[in-house]
């Protein structure tokens, strides 16, 4: 009886638990939700990354409506009208430095974007429709970020990658425009998208002069959206803002022991990064936190002198203990650390100290102070290979792309690791997109491991290419490369001819020259994931869940410069003078020299006329015979003038007859 | 006739000098005498790299016609095609190339000497007879021309309007004085009262011309049937060439298309890329058609003033589709001309717009004088023919 009593008892408990959680999901699914988040990373070169999240969720459409707190409509209206699966916008100013602010990490490897703005989009229509969703999705984006972004609707513009830039995408869009210049008028509407805008949260820290000068400025945002999935458990939408800021801040305070010294890395806080403090979090968000990440190599090089650390491992941290370490201070003690997981890399394992700015307000504002007490260098983990891109040869004429891929210390390690395979390869994934007045020769293509030419069959995998059309399309070329993984640096080199343009397409600055948008090399073979012990507060953040998701490792190359041949801008009128007098010269004297005749003829024949009448004889015969009158023998005077006026007049009468005629036609079908 | 013979011996070394010297520049200088991505004379549609680039795409299953590269008949892909791979060498497929063109311009030259020998043959025969009329039938190959005019206009369009002098050539012969000298020396001579025997002569000469008034129809029509059965075979294998890409309309609209519409506009020697690229959009098309009409316009009343001379008329038709075409280089036929061109415009002035003008002059001068010289002939056979009768 007891038995069965506690079975019935386990029974109801567990129904009861079932039904909680149920109910716990559906809460969770039915609300929208908003998050911020914030990250500060130092940077082995004195600079600081600062790491804006933002995260809006808003359920499907037919479990929730239409109508939204939190989620800003026009972004809402644009999935839906133009259907669109996932879409990326990023606003980029500078240049991310891979070699010293790393590669591998899953900030950089989504959020390093090439200068200017970027958008592809994946569409959920029919094949024959995602061009003219494109279209049209660029016309609204322009108009929503106040950007040129609508010069991507031209077919010149813009791409369809079949594999490389993201696998399974049949209706993706990707197009950049490298030249575009990001400033605030493009940060104003992102901020729009907040519910809080930059008035209140850690989105209040977004002083503009403070982030635009910065180093590199990137702004993104993200959407994913399962409102068109067959399966009715698909999430809504999914809208990411991001706003990546490397920042160098000034090293005002530092340790008076270590003032002189310039190793030790300048102290940074909030106020002095930005000029701003937080005045308590958004009231919308979910959650708001701010978080410190230091990265392995950086706690692997301060070890020495870390030894407090170690007894740390597992989650019941006593957190007092971070405020006070000899490598480095908080402002603020953190209110939770997690330690990376799983690292990939021996060295160290990164870590992330969290902090919760749901208690401060106006009166007392949240400042986080990083303060270094003791030098210390480290290098950033970098991404495989390091890729670069520059151009080859000179003139206006032609020149080549040459892309070099150089090994990093990181790869050099890898041949220990596949040791025991017989032929260790590294995939690397090329795309790249050539505007159509840079007429890529493919069949150029070298390839060179060490400087030694390779024939492309050994090193190529596969090679798609779309060849450009005169001002159709863009040449784009998707390759995947299998290299030794014991390689020291390949480069692949591809000739190009310089094209000419008609005047009106230049530039208003043509003389700067054309920009060919970054090539996108990725490795399929590495995935950055950055997994973190999670604290016990169950709060789950967006962004650390970012983090862990594996993404393939993405890196872009320069931007190339090209400078075409300009035409003479200032006279069109005088080439068009020019030729139309050579085809006059040519014209004229051709048909003067061809009907010269005409006049000698006609002499030659009256000379003839006093010797002969019978040549005479025959052309007054031809004559008649054309005529269709009755040869009459010539007589010495000329032909009789009664016919002559009535010929004439017949002549005159045709041709009143065909003017009218001409007339009535063209009245009758333009008029 | 005998000083030819002569110079035989001294044709031939000449001649094998030359393609030694082309050789030795081949082998030796690959790269600075390289001159075959120079604009003069690689154009869009004759460029190699852009060939070779076809001939690439082909190979991994594209169509030679995607993307604006290729602009040739599928033909050259498949004949020329296959020197353009690169086989790891570098200098391999350069030599290849070279050496292929050697043969060509050498298989030119010998055919362009014949031509003269027979122009020459021709010309001296006409001469005797204004006095002793001699008729001098065309050996050639009916099908042979037809198949080269069809290629011809195949490869690049613009031949295809040789047809006129081509059809005067099999119909009437080759060059001659105008007809109308003989008509008139008839006139001159009946207007005299002749003696017997001198009549007889001047029958002769009348039978003579009458037998030059002869068109012979069959052969023309022979040449029509001919080139229809290679216009139609030469179809026939660009569409299996092509069968997996794409059909004809695509060979069409990317050769011809891109030849009269003028879409590339590199530089080249010609004049229509410097307008086009600065001529406002809306007029485009109307110089288009204008620019082409003025070849077309020149045809007839060419083909009237010269029809007598049918080579010579071929001459001036090439010289100005090559001067207003879309895309001229100097490997035309007509090159030394050009040359000679060149030198006049690099010792007078440097200008651009000089060179085309100069060339003009050239083709305008040499009709007019090749029209005067058969005025004088015709103003110099009147006291000949006086003489002799």
């Amino acid at each position: 009886m007891a038995r069965l009593l506690s079975i019935f008892a386990l029974l109801v408990f567990v129904l009861h638990v079932t039904s909680e959680s149920t109910g716990e999901v559906v809460e969770q699914l039915e609300g929208e939700e908003f998050t911020e988040e914030l990250l500060f990373r130092p940077l082995p070169d004195r600079k600081v990354l600062s790491y804006f999240h933002f995260e809006s969720k808003v359920p499907r459409t037919n479990s929730y409506g239409h109508h939204h707190r939190l989620f800003p409509k026009a972004i809402y209206q644009l999935v839906h009208k133009y259907r669109i699966t996932e879409m990326e916008l990023s606003f980029t100013q500078g240049r991310w430095n891979y070699e010293s602010w790393g590669g591998f990490d899953p900030v950089a490897s989504s959020n390093a974007k090439p200068p200017g703005v970027e958008l592809w989009a994946v569409f959920d229509v029919p094949q024959d429709q995602v061009d003219a969703s494109w279209k049209n999705l660029t016309h609204t984006l322009s108009g929503l970020f106040c950007a040129s972004i609508n010069f991507l609707e031209s077919s010149t513009m813009y791409s369809a990658p079949d594999w490389s830039f993201r696998s399974l995408s049949g209706n993706l869009r990707y197009g950049s425009l490298p030249r575009e210049a990001v400033c605030t008028e493009n940060l104003t509407p992102w901020l729009k998208l907040l519910p809080c805008r930059d008035k209140a949260g850690l989105s209040s820290l977004m002083n503009r002069p403070s982030i635009y000068r910065g180093f590199y400025h990137s702004q993104r945002l993200h959407l994913t959206s399962g409102e068109f999935d067959l399966v009715a458990s698909g999430h809504g939408i999914t809208l990411e803002q991001t706003l990546t800021i490397v920042l160098q801040p000034d090293a005002l305070e530092t340790n008076a022991a270590f003032s002189s010294s310039r190793k030790l890395q300048p102290s940074w806080s909030m106020n002095s990064l930005f000029g701003r403090t937080v005045e308590g979090k958004c009231a919308l968000a979910k959650s708001s936190n701010v978080y410190v990440q230091l990265e392995g190599s950086l706690v692997y090089n301060m070890k020495d002198t870390w030894n407090d650390i170690e007894g740390y491992e597992g989650e019941e941290v006593p957190y007092e203990g971070f405020g006070s370490n000899p490598n480095f201070g908080f402002s603020v003690s953190p209110d939770r650390m997690m330690k990376e997981v799983n690292s990939f890399h021996k060295e160290g394992s990164s870590i992330l100290y969290g902090f919760s700015i749901k208690d401060y307000h106006s009166s007392k504002p949240f400042d986080l102070g990083f303060r270094w007490k003791l030098p210390v260098t480290w290098s950033c983990v970098k991404a495989p290979l390091r890729a670069s891109r520059f151009l080859m040869g000179s003139g206006n004429e032609k020149g080549a792309i040459a892309l070099s891929l150089q090994s990093t210390e990181w790869s050099e390690s890898l041949p220990k690791a596949h040791n025991d395979e017989e032929k260790c390869r590294l995939r690397v994934d090329v795309f790249q997109v050539v505007p159509w007045y840079i007429k890529v020769y493919y069949h150029t293509a070298r390839l060179f491991v060490d400087g030694v030419p390779q024939s492309l069959g050994d090193v190529i995998e596969k090679m798609h290419v779309s060849p450009s059309e005169d001002k159709v399309s863009p040449g784009v070329m998707e390759t995947i490369l299998r290299l030794p993984c014991d390689m020291k640096s390949a480069s692949l080199t591809l000739e190009f001819d310089k094209g000419f343009l008609h005047i009106d397409e230049y530039p208003p600055d043509a003389n700067q020259g054309f920009d060919i948008p970054s090539a996108i090399i990725s490795f399929p073979d590495f995935q950055t994931c950055l997994e973190y012990t999670q604290d016990n507060t169950s709060i789950k953040s967006p962004m650390v869940s970012k983090m862990q998701e594996k993404r393939k490792i993405l890196s872009y190359t320069e931007v190339l410069l090209v400078p075409l041949t300009t035409p003479d801008f200032s006279m069109p009128y005088n080439v068009i003078t020019i030729t139309c007098t050579v085809f006059a010269l040519y014209f004229g004297s051709l048909l003067n020299a061809l009907r010269r005749r005409a006049g000698e003829e006609e002499r030659f024949l009256k000379s003839k006329d006093k010797n002969t009448s019978k040549l005479r004889l025959l052309l007054s015969k031809l004559s008649a015979k054309l005529r269709g009158r009755a040869w009459e023998p010539p007589t010495s005077t000329p032909p009789s003038s009664s016919s002559s006026p009535k010929l004439i007049s017949s002549k005159v009468i045709i041709k009143i007859v065909l003017i009218a005629a001409i007339g009535f036609g063209w009245q009758y079908y333009y008029g | 006739m005998e000083k030819s013979t002569k110079k035989q011996p001294w044709f031939w070394t000449s001649a094998v000098a030359s393609i030694i010297t082309r050789l030795v520049l081949i082998i030796y200088f690959p790269n600075t005498l390289n001159f075959s991505s120079r604009p003069e004379i690689s154009t869009p549609l004759t460029s190699i790299r852009r060939l070779a680039e076809g001939y690439w795409l082909k190979q991994s299953s594209m169509s030679p016609y995607a993307g604006s590269m290729y602009h040739g008949s599928p033909l050259l892909l498949s004949i020329l095609g296959p020197l353009t791979i690169d086989r790891g060498e570098g200098q391999r497929s350069h030599l290849l190339f070279s050496l292929a063109f050697v043969v060509a311009d050498f298989i030119t030259a010998m055919l362009i000497r014949s031509i003269g020998q027979l122009l020459q043959i021709a010309d001296s025969q006409s001469l005797k007879s204004l006095g002793a009329g001699r008729l001098l039938k065309v050996s050639g190959l009916v099908p042979l021309a037809a198949f080269g005019w069809v290629i011809a206009s195949h490869l690049s369009l613009y031949p295809a309007i040789l047809v006129i002098p081509l059809v005067l050539l099999i119909g009437s012969g080759l060059d001659t004085p105008p007809r109308k000298l003989f008509v008139q020396n008839k006139y001159g001579d009946d207007q005299n009262e002749l003696s017997s025997d001198t009549h007889r002569k001047h029958k002769g000469t009348t039978n003579g011309t009458s037998n030059l008034i002869v068109f012979s129809w069959r052969r023309v029509v022979l040449f029509f049937f001919w080139a229809s059965v290679w216009a139609f075979y030469v179809l026939v294998l660009c569409s299996i060439s092509l069968k997996e890409f794409s059909g004809l309309g695509e060979m069409f609209k990317r050769t011809y298309g891109f030849i009269l519409s003028v879409e590339d506009l590199s530089p080249n020697i010609g004049l229509l890329w410097y307008f086009f690229a600065e001529v406002f959009d809306f007029f485009r098309d109307f110089f288009l058609i204008v620019f082409h009409i003025n070849i077309l316009f020149m045809v007839l009343p060419l083909a009237i003033r010269l029809h007598h001379r049918p080579c010579f008329l071929a001459f001036v038709y090439i010289a100005i589709s090559s001067v207003l075409k879309s895309y001229p280089s100097v490997n035309m036929q007509f090159s030394f001309f050009l040359f000679s061109g060149y030198l006049g415009t690099l010792l007078l002035s440097p200008v651009m717009h000089n060179l085309w003008i100069w060339r003009i002059i050239l083709v305008v001068e040499s009709v007019s004088s090749m029209l005067s010289h058969d005025r004088a002939l015709k103003q110099a056979t009147t006291p000949v023919s006086k003489k002799v009768l």
